[in-house]
């Protein structure tokens, strides 16, 4: 898995709520067999019409919004289905970072498998961060993972928390499996355990 | 002891290591598979060299991406993407060992009606699956819910999920339904309170004479939506209605066995002093028949209703619904009862079970579908697609100028081509109103499945309750 340490980059704001994954990646694309190159129908149905013509004023057609690295959304992002075609979606786009007052808990899972830090922070201060990010290109925010801090463009910072697990992880770009893998003593042993207890699973 | 609630004690029971910090390695019971969201999984375990951890606790049935419509069995009649995705699946199944119904099985279908038909799914365990729906076995107390393809792949390299723990949510609801409610209903009027993120970092359990006297296809249309509330999974202590509905299916116990699993699933409940983190209580008697008239399942109201106005919700609520109202082409104060309908769905993880089809029959028996209408009905399995055609259903929806396909998901997250076109509305006995999740610019209605039927005859959205 990528690393995440800091990033800096452009900031686009979406603003609505209950941004759900059919959004973030329609179930037209979910017939690949693959991890990659989803982003360039991240949101599809906003971002192009039918002919396939780019909207012109959806947030990521817009000149200033074309790199953009960090997304500050509305409540509940990432709500339905567990298509994990979503993160591959918004990593694939080139986003690192999504920042929200509250996630979805499967995509939010999705998210620190992927290299992608979902962070939730208070609405208040989200609307602050999404008028940083309304300024468009000029304006750059800042997010570090080690510090846990979250600076806009004008100097403004704002802590936010993460599970010390995934953070490790996220810095180190570890792989769950591996480390799972380490303790495969202990799910040997609960297997023994359990077939005694529960002989019928 | 400290009293605990059913879900600690599923969790206490399946812990198979935890750190300095809470987390845990939980063990998984039994992981199903479908072929959307595995084929990049089962290639991270070919590119790491690695094997199934269990394969025997390892179910594979495609059923999101499969045509419903007759000799699917020969690729050359799927589309390509759907014909690559289900021989991945029978690839995959094969080289990896794992238990398997093909599209030509009989017992194929929707990997959730599946699981519990074949007593996969049994009280006090664990499940889980790369499907959010996966919370529909909560129904037999198990813990279920979905996961994403990296933690698919997580499990059957371990059979394990490193996971911390969930809040306790206990959703109360008392009393009796009144006549024309049924589990849909309720469910969706929970959502309607509690919000599509009011569940989020909760387990919720449901509880309450009202869930008690569901029938156990009912507790499963329950515990399917808890996901649309925003929980992790949806429970329901399990009782002598699951034992009943358990017993005798292939997979359950038999025997000594079923006798001592009998023993511990009767000890799985909430102790009456157990600690709720929060606690939901609506009665019975309030819930009435609904209908969603936006793009969320929070977006829900009594049929009798009128559609609101953006005005009507606060904070971001306000554009959302704004942006709802125009998407699905609806005015502020229009009845509900007044919202024509073009197509009608009745199917899906949520109500593609046998009491499902049976509720839809006895609105639509010796009627015809409305002029123009386009109607489908979509069994969850091919086994409840049998039992419906030995109990005369079938003819009753063929005869009121319903299809009646095969099964799989079909158009509730139309992958196949069971799809809305532009602006067709529809009322659907699936799970999601999403922009598009019907099919481009489609509008979704979600009702439960005699609501659908009832609109399948009049061409609107109508209360069940003039048709009984």
């Amino acid at each position: 898995m990528d690393k995440f340490e800091t990033i800096t980059g452009i900031a686009a704001p979406m603003p609505l709520v209950n941004i759900d994954t059919d959004m973030i990646i329609p179930k037209v694309f979910l017939k690949t067999i693959k991890r990659s190159g989803l982003g360039v129908n991240l949101f599809d149905e906003m971002r192009y019409d039918r002919e396939g013509n780019e909207i012109e004023d959806f947030v990521l057609n817009q000149p200033q919004y074309r790199e953009t690295e960090i997304l500050v959304a509305g409540d509940n992002f990432g709500c339905g289905s567990s298509r994990e075609h979503a993160p591959w979606a918004i990593k694939d786009f080139g986003i690192r970072c999504v920042i929200a007052p509250s996630f979805a808990d499967i995509f939010f899972n999705n998210c620190f498998k992927n290299g992608i830090l979902p962070i939730p922070l208070p609405q208040e201060q989200v609307d602050i961060l999404m008028k940083d990010a309304e300024k468009g290109a000029n304006a750059r925010m800042t997010v570090d993972l080690e510090k846990q801090e979250i600076t806009t463009s004008d100097g403004e910072v704002f802590p936010f928390e993460v599970d010390p697990f995934r953070k490790h992880c996220l810095l180190e770009g570890l792989d769950d499996i591996g480390l799972t893998m380490e303790k495969s003593d202990a799910i040997a042993s609960f297997e023994t355990k359990a077939a005694q207890a529960r002989p019928w699973v | 002891m400290s009293p605990k609630t059913l879900y600690d004690k599923i969790w206490d029971a399946h812990v198979a290591h935890e750190a300095d910090d809470g987390t845990c390695l939980l063990y998984v019971d039994r992981h199903l598979v479908h072929e959307v969201t595995s084929p990049q999984a089962f290639e991270g375990l070919r590119m790491a060299g690695r094997p199934v951890h269990a394969p025997d606790k390892t179910i594979a049935v495609p059923d999101h991406n499969v045509p419903t419509t007759p000799g699917r069995e020969d690729p050359a009649n799927m589309t390509e993407d759907s014909a690559i995705q289900v021989a991945a699946l029978d690839k995959n199944a094969k080289d990896f060992g794992i238990h398997y119904y093909p599209v030509s099985d009989i017992r194929q279908g929707i990997v959730h009606i599946v699981g519990p038909e074949q007593g996969w799914t049994l009280p006090g365990m664990t499940v889980v699956c790369g499907d959010s729906h996966t919370a529909t076995h909560g129904a037999f107390g198990a813990l279920a819910h979905g996961i994403g393809t990296s933690e698919v792949e997580h499990v059957l390299a371990t059979q394990t999920l490193i996971q911390k723990k969930s809040k306790n949510m206990k959703v109360e609801i008392t009393g009796k339904l009144r006549p024309g409610v049924t589990a849909k209903d309720i469910t969706l009027s929970v959502i309607g309170k509690t919000g599509t993120a009011g569940g989020t970092g909760f387990v919720i359990e449901y509880c309450g004479e009202a869930i008690r006297d569901l029938s156990m296809e009912g507790r499963m249309t329950v515990c399917n939506m808890a996901i649309e509330g925003g929980a992790r999974a949806g429970l329901i202590a399990p009782d002598e209605t699951t034992y009943e509905y358990v017993k005798g299916r292939p997979h359950a116990p038999k025997g000594a066995q079923w006798e001592a699993a009998l023993e511990w699933w009767k000890t799985l409940y909430s102790d009456d002093d157990a600690h709720w983190d929060e606690i939901v209580t609506i009665k019975g008697e309030d819930i009435a028949p609904v209908a969603t008239w936006g793009t969320s399942p929070e977006d829900v109201l009594p049929i009798t209703a009128v559609v609101p106005a953006p005005e009507d919700f606060e904070g971001g609520k306000v554009d959302a619904a704004r942006r709802s109202l125009e998407y699905m082409g609806l005015t502020p104060g229009q009845k509900l009862t007044d919202i024509e309908i073009d197509t009608v769905f009745i199917g899906s993880c949520t109500n593609g079970r046998i009491e499902d089809l049976r509720a839809a029959a006895d609105i639509v028996r010796g009627k015809k579908i409305k002029d123009g209408m386009r109607a489908m009905v979509v069994p969850g399995s091919g086994l409840v697609r049998l039992q419906a055609e030995e109990e005369g259903l079938a003819d009753v929806f063929k005869e009121a100028g319903f299809e009646w396909r095969l099964a799989g998901c079909s158009m509730c997250l139309a992958m196949n081509p069971d799809q809305l076109s532009e602006h067709e509305r529809c009322a659907a006995t699936s799970n999601r109103n999403f922009e598009g999740r019907q099919g481009y610019k489609g509008r979704t209605h979600l009702v439960s499945p005699a609501m659908a039927a009832a609109a399948a005859i009049t061409g609107k959205l109508t209360d069940v309750r003039d048709m009984m």
